[in-house]
This record gives C-alpha cells, structure tokens and sequence, in this order.
C-alpha cells in the first residue's frame, strides 16, 4: 500500500497546463523530494493535494482510500495531512505559543495540547521565543515555526514547500536534521526544494518535474547523471 | 483557559494581554456609572435620551467591529439587522398600545385596514417580540451567511453584496402594503410596558437599559476574542487558506460570529427605536450603514474600545453640528474620515498610544 498515489493529475489555468497527467507514487515512511525549474508545477502539486486547487482530470488518493481530489481542504488536513506554504504562512499577530496551539488543529484535547506544544517548541528551537508574536520573528524562525505548526498534528502525510528556502546554511542543517528526525514508518513526506545539498542529504528518492510531466524518478545520484535531467534544470 | 496548566514561562500570552488591555474594563465600568449616575442625577431628559441613543450606537459598532475587525469581513450592510431589531420592536410597542388603549397605530388606519396584519399576532408580548427579533436577524444572516462564505465571497464582493442585501431591504420597506408603515415607517408609541413613553422614569429606563447592555456586549465580546475561538478569527482574518489547510472549517467559524454579530446589531436596533420613537426606511439606507464602518475606523479597527469610542464621539458630534449647521455634517465627516485615514491609520486610538495589538486588519484581502 502506498501513503499517496497520484494518478493521471491535470491541472489547467485557462489553456496552460500546469500539471500534465502526472502520476507518482509515495510509500510510507518515505522522504520523497521533488525538484524541478521555475514554473515546473511542483507547488501546484502541493495545492491539489492539500485541497486548494481543483485538477482538471486525475485522482489524489491519500491511503488508497480517499480522495483528496474531492474533498475541502479541512477535511484533507483532518484525514492526517499539514503542509509548509513555499512563503512562509503564520499568523502574524498571534504568539509563536498561538500559532502552534493552532496548529494542533480543531481536534486535540486541551491537555494533550499543552503538552504538544512544550514539545514542538523544543522541536524547532522557539521554546524562548513562546511568548512573541509570530509576525516579530525573523525570516528563519518563521519559516521553523510554520514547520513547527505542520508537526503539532502529528501529520501522516507532510508536504513541505522550500523548507529552507532563505535559511543559512546552519539553519539548512538544522533543519535537514529535524526532517531526518521526523521520518516514521507511518509518515510520509514530500519535500519541494532547489538546494540540491539538502535533498540529497533528506530524501530517499526524488522526482524531477518538468512542465507538469515527470522527467526522471529514481535515486538523487541518477537525478544527477541523467541526460535529460541535466538540460533542463541541473546543468544551468 | 487553559492558564493552569502552564508553567515555567508562567501565564500564556494573551492571557497576559487580556491583562494590559485596560480600555474594554474602563468602559465597561464607565457604562456602569453613567448608568448610576442617570438614575440618581436625574439630568434633563435630552441629555438621558442622548445617552441612551449613543450607547445603542455603540453597540452595533461593537457588533460590526467583532466582524470586521476581528474576522476581517467587512459588512456594509449592518443597517439591515440594525432595522430588523428596531422594526419589530416598534411593531411590538404598537401591538402593545392598541390592546392597552384600543385604538389602531396610525399608518393602519391610513391603508384602511381594520386591524393590525395576521402576522403582528403575538407581538404585545414583550418577550416573544425579543425571540423574533433576535431570531429573525440570525436567521437572515445565518442564511446570507452561508451563501456567501460557502461560495467564498470575500473582501469587496462581500462588502458589497451585504450593501446591496441592505438596499434591497430598504426599497421593500418603502412599499406601503407590507404592513410596516411604508415610506412613513412606524412612530406614536404610545407605551412601554404600560408605561407612557415620554415620562422622565421610562426615558431614564431606557438608557440605563441601553447602558447596561452595552456593558454586557463589551464584557461578553471581550471573553470572545480573548478565547481561542477569538484567536481562530484573528487567524482567519489574516491567512484563511493557511486555517482551513491546518483543519479549520473557517466557514463554520465565520458563520457562527457573522450571526451573533447581526444578532447584537439587532439588539442596538431594539434599543434605539423607543429612544427615538420613530422608525422609518431611512434606517436602511446604504449610507447608514457605511456610517457604521466610519465609526469603527475612525476609532480604531480591531479594538473593542475603539469601536466604542468611535461611534460615541461620531454621534455625540453629530448630534451636537446637525442642530446647528445641518449642511455642514457630510463634509465634516468626510473631512474626520480623511484625517484619521491619513493621519491615524488605527483610529483614535492611537492619538492616545493605546494600540493594543496591531492591527493589520483589512476587508478586502
Ligand atoms: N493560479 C494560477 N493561475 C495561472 N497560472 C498559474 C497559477 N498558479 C500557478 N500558475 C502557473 O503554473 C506554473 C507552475 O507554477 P508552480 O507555482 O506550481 O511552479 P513551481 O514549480 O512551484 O515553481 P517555483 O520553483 O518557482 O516555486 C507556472 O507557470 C505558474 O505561472
Ligand atoms: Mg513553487
């Protein structure tokens, strides 16, 4: 069984196709990464599957029994997936400490969410900045406390968009270690980046998007000696 | 809360927010004393009834600020719930009079008719009149309401949907065979509970009426946004897509405020009609319901106090320039509206370094 299968996925503004009858396939416990150009539809995937696009054809199947494709995005976060905006999305006038208690979702009993809360704060390093608002924090911390956010639910399913996009390469570290940290039998987590250093470093296996099609799926070090693969992206 | 359970970095942080924000208890307090002070000083009856009629006012600026400051949802059509609340009362205050004195309101006697229309049957009853209006003004919200955030109405289209929604009503008002007095609307009550509307202890009551609930309304809005279903709206306000991807239904949520909102709007209309002892279309009119988001900007968006004092000084002023130069009002609030906009982007409010929280609200997101 598969955590998430894509199938046949078409996504179309106007006559352009952002996504063209893409397929994939995430099993669980799996760190998939996808990359690709500017423009390739990779946050466009992210948007269909977290619920806020709508595709033209194709299935989302989360489980190989729902399909995200027809449900709202509340419903898709409850069925177990949370993901990380590529601009970092926290609610700014909220404290670091609100954010997260937010991010527990509408579901989780008061206690278990303290306690949640004192544990992802710890997690991604804001424990001393609990009490500030959200909006106050710099680039980075935002950026972890967006993750911070994802995490609180304990999500089955985590779409991470440029996680480290902006992030020294200290912070870039960090933060592969957290993901490396977070991988579960149950969990699967798809992860878009350009820093090719860091999706080597976190994921199993990575998928190269081109145009809205799949250029290359396999292992990073074949990514890297793929003809086509180095022509349109890596080779630049 | 959940206050308890913290350790450590001691109280959470909004609770100690809550703490620094004086203004909402000052008022709330302030009320309490105006209040005190109406029944045993016992000040000429103009002052009480201008008294009375700025604390309604005050309420539905609480009741628009909870919305769109607060939630983002800018509504130019609070008129409508405003009037809802007002013209039932004023069918429930003319029902009361023809059982008591048995003689039939004016505007009846005018169509011709030989009594008051089927459907006012019931309303002499002060309490079932409450439930209708309150009920009815919840129920035309909870209806526009679910239309509206279910298709994702947003920012100006749902701004002017709601003035549209508010012109509507207005030019259904104006039609005589309503049965709600047409073009002329309702006036001559004769009595409240019995009691003649003009004596010094009913206008007097009335106020302190409107008072104290406009002390309740603050109180109870302040325990709302200060809760974490406020945090939620706060949230929504400002990123509703990140709410709804983290397993909100923000239209649950935008439903169930947008109709306790109508409902308080209601309740200002209820008050104010036997303060002014008249209700006509007029109440429906877009530009009254522009008025009320003026208020609330010019006192500063997204603060409860704000609202308050917006509306306050708004109509203390304008009661004060329309008796004496009634051409000059639009363009002195015109000229109030473009002073705050450029000089005071958060109202009043901050003139006095009282900027609780920032307010980065807008209604066209
Ligand atoms: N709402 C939209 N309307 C029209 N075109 C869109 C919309 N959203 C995305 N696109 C287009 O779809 C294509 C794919 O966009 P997408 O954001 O998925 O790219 P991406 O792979 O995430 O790129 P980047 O690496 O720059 O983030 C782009 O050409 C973009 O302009
Ligand atoms: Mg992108």
């Amino acid at each position: 069984m598969s955590a998430l299968v894509i199938d046949a996925l078409t996504v179309a503004f106007g006559r352009f196709r952002a996504l063209d009858a893409l397929s994939l396939a995430v099993d669980p416990g799996e760190v998939r990464a996808v990359i690709g150009p500017n423009g390739a539809g990779k946050t466009t995937l992210l948007d269909v599957i977290s619920g806020i696009t709508k595709p033209v054809s194709g299935r989302v199947m989360l489980g190989d029994r729902l399909d995200l494709t027809r449900c709202s995005e509340a419903q898709i976060a409850r069925a177990g997936v949370r993901r990380k905006f590529q601009k970092p999305s926290v609610f700014p006038v909220l404290t670091v400490r609100e954010n997260l208690a937010i991010g527990c979702g509408p579901d989780m009993a008061p206690g278990a969410r303290e306690a949640r809360i004192a544990a992802v704060l710890g997690e991604v390093g804001l424990a001393v900045r609990a009490a500030v608002p959200a909006g106050a924090l710099s680039h980075g911390e935002k950026q972890w406390l967006e993750i911070g956010m994802v995490l609180a639910a304990e999500p089955g399913l985590l779409l991470l968009d440029e996680p480290v996009a902006g992030l020294s390469d200290a912070e870039t570290a960090r933060t592969a270690e957290l993901i490396g940290r977070l991988r579960r039998p149950d969990r699967a987590i798809l992860v878009i980046e350009h820093d090719m250093g860091f999706v080597e470093a976190v994921a199993d296996k990575v998928t190269v998007l081109h145009e809205g099609r799949t250029l290359y799926e396999g292992g990073m070090q074949g990514a890297r000696r793929d003809a086509r693969v180095i022509e349109v992206f890596l080779g630049r | 809360m959940s206050g308890a359970v913290h350790t450590g970095l001691a109280a959470p942080a909004h609770e100690r927010r809550a703490l620094r924000d004086p203004l909402v208890a000052v008022l709330v307090g302030l009320c309490l004393a105006a209040a005190l002070g109406l029944v045993l000083g016992r000040p000429a009856p103009y002052l009480v009834n201008a008294v009375g009629q700025l604390a309604a006012f005050a309420i539905l600026a609480v009741s628009l600020d909870l919305v769109w400051g607060y939630l983002g949802i800018l509504s130019l059509g609070h008129g409508l719930f405003f009037a809802i609340g007002g013209y039932v009362c004023a069918m429930h205050l003319l029902a009361h009079g023809t059982v008591m004195t048995g003689t039939l309101p004016d505007f009846v006697q005018f169509m011709g008719w030989k009594g008051l229309p089927a459907y006012w049957a019931g309303l002499e009853h002060a309490p079932y009149a409450l439930l209708l209006a309150l009920g009815l003004a919840g129920l035309v919200a909870f209806l526009f309401g679910l239309v509206a955030f279910r298709s994702r109405v947003n920012g100006v289209y749902f701004s002017i949907i709601s003035q549209a929604l508010v012109y509507v009503a207005m030019l259904l008002m104006y039609r005589n065979d309503t049965g709600l007095g047409g073009n002329n609307g309702m006036t001559g009550f004769p009595l409240l509970f019995g009691w003649p509307m003009g004596a010094p202890a009913v206008v007097t009551g009335l106020a302190v009426a409107a008072l104290l609930t406009l002390a309740a309304v603050l109180a109870g809005a302040r325990r709302l946004v200060g809760s974490a279903v406020g945090r939620r709206m706060l949230a929504c306000r400002d990123d509703e897509t990140r709410l709804r991807t983290l397993g909100y239904s923000t239209t649950r949520l935008k439903l169930r405020v947008w109709c306790l909102s109508a409902m308080i709007a209601a309740l200002a209309g209820i008050l104010y009609v036997p303060q002014v002892g008249i209700i006509n279309p007029r109440v429906l009119a877009p530009d009254l319901s522009i008025e009320i988001a003026v208020w609330v900007a010019i006192g500063g968006l997204g603060r409860l106090g704000g609202a308050v004092i917006g509306a306050v000084l708004v109509n203390a002023l304008k009661f004060w320039l329309s008796a004496a130069m009634p051409e000059a009002w639009p363009f002195i609030l015109s000229g109030l509206v473009l002073l705050v906009v450029l000089a005071l982007p958060n109202g009043l409010l901050d003139l006095a370094g009282l900027r609780i929280r920032p307010s980065w609200a807008s209604g066209a997101r």
